[in-house]
């Protein structure tokens, strides 16, 4: 039946019981230094913009919150993409953390995004391209989120989760060519591609670095989640084994009822 | 594939021929949505005639929430899908056979639709070659995507509730697409609403495809 397919069972090794080690403490020391230096470059060393004034110091969490968001969801159609190949729980979680994480940062860039309008363009939204579609790409991966916490089914959503994340992947370069597809208020991509004239050196370096930054709290962040994700598993997996053995144990004790209790115990396993 | 899908848009319009569910329930429902805007937007500030467009394909959209829950709860009943699997059918024919018959149900809805905001709305019909076009293209993205989240949600015990949310943002480009293009057309500038067109047709080819790959292990049970 289904329990035999489960990874954890067959492993006698006990998992990790934290979701913290060696490297992602070290990663996470990192992840501090580097947001703190950004923090210094962002408000004290880089320059107001001559067009922009203060408010261009919003777009050094801002865009990086935008190119972490891209990175997130191609990883959970990465990860979707190799589950649906060869069933692997790795990839599986993966795709799930990385979503999430992904949809953090995607609310992040949303409400920069609105404080920095509110001053620049007098208004918190505006229905353009590059706005609405982010807001769909939104509300798809809250989709996707909200499918993979629907209870007690297992493979199954896992497989239809997958479905989802790797369909919903193509919104991605929607949303990044929608400046150039249609008229659109929001600027245009300056910093992928190529190299912009207008913006200041230190402008520049301040926004490599909170990319670099948001890229360590990134990775930093979908390591604990893809942890606390499989332990998770774990604890489901050994609650059922327990329950299993249980009930072998009260069948063997009452062997007259045995074969009844067998296939009701079967029955209760498969999702 | 293909006589797979035959198969499987036959079984569906009989189906509905014999239990009449779109015409008995999802139809009157899309038109009572038409009813509601008017009480929403005062109909004698000429909002109505204006946004006939948008509110047209709102009342598509939702009327085919309730066409894809049927769509699918015929098939998760009494262990049909069960059955479905064991019948040795294509899932990609499976696929294409209901969006077929979905296609086919959303299509007369929008007729009665459009008959229902030329009375009601005032609309005034113009550019009918870029409607007709715009209408069919958007109805098969609407069906492919449909059938593609209707099988996600179906058979899961929170089916209702989740379809909604995974379908709308999903076919939110439908929307945006098929309402330009028919407010191009009703504005008497079809040139206008060609591209968007053009858009809806690689929509419904992509989620088309989508689906024809992804159908097998939709079905799959674990």
């Amino acid at each position: 039946m289904t329990e035999s397919r489960h990874p954890a069972e067959g492993r006698n090794r006990p998992g990790p019981a934290g979701t913290s080690s060696a490297g992602t403490k070290v990663l996470g020391l990192v992840t501090i230094a580097g947001l703190v230096t950004l923090v210094l470059f962002a408000f004290v060393f880089s320059p107001a913009d001559t067009d922009l004034g203060e408010t261009v110091r919003i777009m050094y969490v801002h865009v990086p919150s935008a190119i972490v968001t891209y990175l997130a969801f191609a990883l959970t159609a990465v990860g979707s993409a190799v589950y649906l190949k060869n069933r692997s729980e790795f990839w599986d979680l993966l795709a799930w953390s990385s979503a999430e994480i992904g949809v953090l940062f995607c609310g992040l860039m949303l409400v920069t995004g609105m404080l920095w309008g509110r001053p620049t363009w007098g208004t918190y939204w505006v229905w353009d391209a590059r706005l609405t579609s982010t807001a769909v790409m939104f509300l798809l991966y809250v989709g996707y989120l909200a499918l993979r916490r629907v209870p007690g089914e297992g493979e199954v959503v896992a497989r239809r989760a997958a479905v989802v994340g790797l369909g919903a992947v193509l919104i991605v370069p929607i949303v990044h060519k929608s400046v150039d597809w249609w008229r659109s208020l929001h600027q245009e991509a300056t910093t992928l591609g190529q190299l912009d004239p207008e913006i200041d050196g230190l402008q520049y370096f301040t926004l490599f670095l909170g990319m670099a930054a948001f890229g360590c709290l990134f990775v930093w962040l979908v390591m604990h989640r893809f942890r606390v994700a499989y332990l998770a598993r774990q604890v489901e997996s050994s609650g059922l084994q327990a329950a299993i053995a249980e009930r072998r144990a009260e069948a063997v004790g009452d062997g007259s009822a045995a074969e009844s209790r067998q296939t009701s115990t079967s029955e209760g396993v498969s999702p | 594939m293909f006589r797979d899908a035959a198969l499987v848009f036959g079984k569906d319009l009989r189906l509905e021929l014999r239990s009449r569910v779109g015409l008995n329930q999802v139809v009157p429902f899309a038109v009572l949505v038409l009813v509601l805007f008017a009480f929403a937007l005062d109909p004698d500030s000429g909002v109505l005639t204006r946004a006939t467009a948008g509110l047209f394909w709102v009342a598509v959209l939702l009327a085919a929430l309730l066409a894809v829950q049927r769509a699918f709860s015929v098939e998760t009943s009494d262990g049909v899908a069960d059955a479905l699997r064991l019948s040795g059918l294509e899932p990609a024919g499976i696929f294409l056979g209901k969006v077929g018959s979905l296609a086919v149900q959303l299509i007369a809805l929008e007729v009665v639709l459009g008959a229902g905001v030329v009375l009601f709305y005032g609309a005034d019909p113009t550019g009918v070659g870029l409607l007709v076009v715009t209408a069919l293209v958007a109805t098969l993205g609407l069906a492919a995507a449909g059938a593609v989240y209707g099988a996600i949600a179906a058979g899961l015990r929170v089916r209702d509730t989740l379809l909604p949310l995974l379908l709308l943002p999903a076919v939110a480009p439908v929307l945006i697409g098929a309402t330009q293009a028919f407010e191009a057309a009703l504005d008497g500038v079809p040139g206008d609403g060609w591209p968007w067109a053009a858009l809806l047709g690689i929509f419904a080819l992509l989620y088309l495809a989508f689906g024809v790959l992804m159908f097998g292990p939709l079905l799959e049970e674990a």
